[in-house]
């Protein structure tokens, strides 16, 4: 060993130098430690309150005789949220079901339904619409803003939620009756 | 049954290596010579226990124990029996016993060596290995236990390492299949060598670590460690390259390198350890920058790990994200430990650390060196940044962003581009002192036969700048690769009376690594001309023609003849194929090409493969894009022209003989001695 | 084979059949306009989230083949290259673009920790290169020019006698 010979410029890491490494270090970890975190998080959780968002919506739909949604606006109103697309075939088993129990609540007013179209083209959009005669107020996830809120994993998925803007049931695929729509609304309507 | 069973054989290898740790580390407390005897025996009794695990594995697989979570997952009927043995490292489970039993074989390879000078290292190198394989036969264990059964309960069908109340075992009359792409040859052997490279990377850091624990911070860890450094770089070298092999055959790009996340996460330590190979032989030599080799060593292994973290934890998008999984957390956790107590020990260590000698010229070899290393962490911080943007960005901004090829491709050429001219200087410079004159005085001649090459190739070949500036430094490099080598067997053969080819032979012989070495720059020379080819010149066209019509590009007409589809039954597959005929601009027939569409009926995924004409000029890769019986318009080609891409792939043939000249096991000169003196010994007691 | 070849034979015969009737009255069809290439050239700088990591002009599936068709469209609508890119970057979010968006950001830090990076080595050259000022203490290496090998030192004379 050669411990003893070299005199003049042996010496420990200063202070500063230790603390920008570990201060690096550990800002290192917390950001993989927040990526992970999100990931492994999977859709938002029933119990979760809603934030506002909006929604543009397609040319041919309106609500309250405006092209676009604001969600704080439908207080009071029980919303189901279905994320879909024009590419996805899943949807196309839940589309006509969606319509058809539209069409039994909508006359109430008690309930909305909102179709999100997830990273769509909106000639193909139009074309996915028409076949199925959907018209409940539907709209493009621009930026793909509301389906990173909701931390969607895929489409279909459809988001139940209660009149005080509390989510209440994630739906995770397509539905394959019209009843497991029924069933997530009624019990949130006697509410 | 038969699965429990080796469930069992996982926990007790968990809990040998438990064992391992706990009784090197009270050896050590204790200064018990038997205690870690028995830690490094439990040690040498992992790799016999995991590899009776992963036959009883591969018996599932081979037998179609779909009730299998990961046998149903990974096999079908249909598949072939060497693809069934092969789906052992096809899914996240399997693939990380794969690595476990990989990294006790090395483990227990280091551990059967003799120890007799270095007895100090040896309960630190058992315990550092033994908490890595515990890691990841822990995840096997605690996770994603490879031998979890199906049960259907009243929730269900879900798999469970033991049967819950209610439960009935659940079997599938088959299997999913594997990913079609992963059957492909080159992703058979591809995961194989990337975690080869991965795992041998762990002992030059056991060894480390157990130089910073007992301050024995000479080279000698390094000398120790030497070879098991260049044969993990072998490994992790061969892995990219195959990787890139396999995406280039399958993917339909185009392309072997797309620069997604998990490609750079491989990629990362190769940067790491090809600088550490380098900056070590400068603390051999001149026992300079051991804080450096220490970092380089600790940043490699944690890269490994990240990248592993990475490839499994689903935290970055990319085409080989492994489905979402539990382990995440905890391979976070262990690499916060890892980095954590690596760092505190470096820091610990640091005064003993220092250099022996003093840097003297700015052109000496170990400064070049230093340079070397410089590039390498840039591109090193290019790639990392590349990775973790996405992350930064969602965390502070909201929004998601993806870091594409023009980044990475903008940000590295320049630093591969000055690499590659250090590359050309290095060899020619002098340990601890070089002048301008000593270096121009080396450089000139390989230097004009460079610019020689260089005109001929602007008036012949392409007139763009930085191609021919690319090429200027790739010939450089291989004049001054070539110059050295035969400056050495003239030499030889003057003073020898030897011909050229023995003179070769015997020269390279005489210092392995150091000519290993430049066969090593010159295969790095003839990839890069490939990459040069492909990133500056590559053209592409796309067209829908008709039977008979063809397709023009660069000189080469593309033909299409004829389409047939049909089902391929025991397989399960539908192959659809083109034929396609490729002539040059003459109008001779070059060949005949079939690129096809397969469809896997179990996986329900297509996949492309390309026909590909290949020569050491061009290759013109033909993908089959879209086909209906009974399209009015015809059959969607798009056509690629690759120019000199196949240099790459020659060269990675040649890096293999190179680093296999370096790497060769060499007669242990240490080893020869102690034998020598026990015969001393033998015969002086025979004397008494 | 021969049943393959059988059950093919109809799909065969029409598409010659409808190929040589398109060729006889769409004798001077042209390429859809804009090209496949104008459009693959566009996306080659988009990825599509739906299948992430891989360029649009390279991904198979249904979603990205309609991105592919709404670059055609908007090309035929005479759009340029850098408002298509920024309207899928308004519309898709800023993933939807090779590039990220904060250019200034993305290049600047890894340069910054370049240049940092240079900075230490050049201060480390500055270091080692004074000229030391006590005496060179015992048991140091020496710092002369050192072949690594005897061997490669008789090279070395060999070829001086040579010249």
């Amino acid at each position: 060993m050669t411990e003893s010979t070299i005199p003049s410029t042996r010496r420990g890491v200063p202070l500063w130098a230790q603390i920008i490494v570990w201060a690096f270090l550990v800002g290192l970890l917390a950001l993989v430690a927040m990526g992970l975190s999100r990931r492994q998080q999977g859709t938002v959780q029933p119990g979760h309150v809603i934030d506002n968002f909006t929604l543009p919506l397609y040319s041919g739909y309106e609500w309250n005789g405006k092209s676009e949604v604001q969600f704080k606006d439908l207080r009071g109103k029980v919303v189901v949220i279905n994320f879909w697309a024009s590419w996805c075939k899943p949807c196309e088993e839940e589309a006509a079901a969606l319509q058809q129990a539209w069409e039994e609540y909508a006359p109430s007013g008690q309930v909305i339904f909102l179709g999100v179209d997830y990273v769509d083209t909106e000639p193909e959009a139009r074309v996915y619409l028409k076949k199925f005669g959907i018209t409940y107020p539907n709209g493009p996830d621009l930026r793909t803003r509301i389906s990173q809120y909701f931390r969607t994993k895929g489409v279909p998925e459809t988001y139940f939620v209660d009149k005080e803007g509390v989510l209440r049931y994630v739906q995770v695929g397509p539905f394959t009756s019209i009843q497991q729509i029924r069933d997530q609304i009624d019990p949130l309507l006697g509410e | 049954m038969i699965a429990d069973f080796g469930y069992g054989v996982l926990l007790v290898t968990f809990l040998v290596t438990i064992y391992s740790i706990v009784a090197a580390l009270y050896g050590e407390y204790k200064k018990s010579a038997a205690l870690v005897e028995s830690a490094r025996r439990a040690m040498l009794l992992t790799w016999p226990l995991l590899t009776l695990a992963a036959a009883v594995l591969i018996y599932l697989l081979v037998n179609h124990h779909f009730e299998v979570q990961f046998v149903y997952e990974v096999t079908s009927r249909s598949m072939p029996t060497y693809l069934k043995v092969t789906a052992w490292w096809g899914g996240q489970a399997g693939s990380l016993l794969f690595w476990s039993w990989l990294m006790s074989a090395f483990a227990s390879l280091v551990t059967l060596r003799k120890w007799d000078r270095d007895r100090e290292f040896l309960p630190w190198v058992l315990v550092v290995t033994a908490v890595t394989l515990a890691f990841f036969v822990g995840l096997n264990v605690f996770f994603e236990n490879p031998f979890a059964k199906l049960y259907q309960t009243f929730e269900g069908v879900e798999a469970y390492t033991f049967r819950p109340t209610n439960g009935i075992l659940f079997t599938p009359q088959d299997g999913r299949g594997l990913n079609p792409l992963l059957r492909h040859p080159g992703m058979i052997i591809h995961p194989p060598m990337l975690y080869l490279g991965f795992v041998s990377f762990v002992i030059p850091y056991a060894f480390a670590l157990a130089a910073l624990i007992t301050g024995r911070t000479d080279d000698r860890w390094i000398r120790l460690t030497r070879r098991w450094t260049l044969w993990a770089w072998l490994f992790l070298s061969l892995g990219l390259v195959l990787g890139g092999r396999w995406a280039y055959d399958v993917l339909g790009w185009g392309g072997y390198w797309g620069w997604d996340p998990v490609e750079i996460a491989a990629f990362m330590p190769w940067l790491t350890g090809t600088a550490f190979l380098h900056s070590v032989m400068i603390q051999e030599k001149r026992g300079m920058f051991k804080h450096w080799n220490m970092l380089l060593i600790i940043l490699t292994y944690s890269l490994v790990i990240f990248g592993t973290f990475l490839t499994r934890s689903g935290v970055l998008s990319s085409v080989h994200a492994f489905a979402q999984s539990a382990i995440g957390p905890s391979f976070f956790v262990f690499i916060g430990f890892t980095l954590i107590v690596s760092v505190a020990l470096l820091i610990h260590r640091w005064e003993s650390l220092h250099s022996e000698t003093k840097m003297t010229s700015l052109l000496s070899r170990e400064a070049l060196f230093l340079f070397n290393n410089l590039l390498f962490m840039s591109i090193l911080i290019v790639c990392f940044w590349g990775v973790i943007y996405p992350l930064i960005s969602e965390l502070l901004t909201g929004q998601k962003v993806t870091v594409g090829p023009p980044f990475y491709e903008r940000a590295t050429a320049p630093l591969f581009a000055s690499l590659i001219f250090l590359m050309g200087i290095a060899p020619l410079s002098a340990w601890g002192h070089s002048t301008l004159k000593t270096l121009g005085r080396a450089i000139w001649k390989p230097g004009v036969a460079a610019i020689i090459v260089t005109v001929l190739l602007y008036l012949t070949y392409t007139q763009k700048v930085i191609a021919l500036i690319g090429f200027f430094l790739v010939a450089l490099v291989i004049f001054v690769t070539l110059y050295e080598y035969g400056r050495g067997a003239i030499a030889r053969m003057k003073s020898r009376n030897e011909n050229i080819l023995t003179a070769l032979w015997n020269l390279t012989g005489r210092d392995r690594r150091r000519y290993g070495g430049y066969i090593v720059h010159l295969s790095m020379m003839l990839m890069a001309i490939g990459i040069l080819g492909i990133e500056l010149f590559q053209v592409e066209t796309q067209g829908t023609i008709a039977v008979g019509d063809s397709i023009h590009l660069a000189g080469y007409t593309v033909t299409y003849k004829e389409v047939a589809s049909w089902d391929d039954r025991p397989n399960g597959v539908n192959h659809t194929r083109a034929v396609v005929e490729v002539y040059d601009s003459k109008g001779n027939l070059l060949g005949t090409l079939f690129p096809r569409k397969d469809y896997f009926y179990d996986a329900e995924q297509p996949m492309t493969i390309p026909g590909q004409l290949a020569s050491l000029k061009d290759e013109v890769y033909v993908l089959l894009i879209d086909w209906e019986p009974i399209s009015p318009v015809g059959t969607t080609f798009k056509v690629f022209v690759n120019p000199l891409v196949n240099w790459l792939w020659l060269g990675s043939l040649l890096f293999l003989v190179g680093i296999i000249i370096a790497a060769w096991p060499e007669k242990d000169p240490e080893r020869v001695a102690v034998r020598v003196e026990k015969r001393v010994r033998q015969v002086s007691a025979a004397d008494d | 084979m021969l049943k393959n070849f059988l059950r093919l034979t109809p799909y065969a015969i029409i598409t010659a059949l409808l190929a040589t009737l398109l060729y006889t009255t769409f004798t001077f069809a042209q390429e859809p306009t804009p090209s496949d290439d104008e459009v693959n050239k566009i996306a080659k700088q988009l990825y599509c989230p739906v299948c992430e990591s891989t360029p649009l002009d390279a991904c198979p599936t249904e979603a990205c083949r309609q991105w592919r068709e709404l670059i055609r469209t908007m090309l035929a609508e005479g759009k340029s290259e850098e408002e298509i890119i920024q309207y899928f970057v308004d519309t898709y979010g800023a993933r939807a673009s090779a590039e990220p968006p904060n250019r200034l950001a993305a290049y600047l830090i890894p340069t910054v920790a370049i240049l940092l990076g240079v900075l230490l080595l050049v201060r480390g050259f500055q270091m080692w290169l004074k000229p030391p000022i006590t005496k060179v203490a015992a048991g140091e290496r020496e710092a002369k020019p050192t072949p690594e090998d005897p061997y490669i030192a008789r090279l070395e004379e060999e070829l001086q006698k040579r010249k």
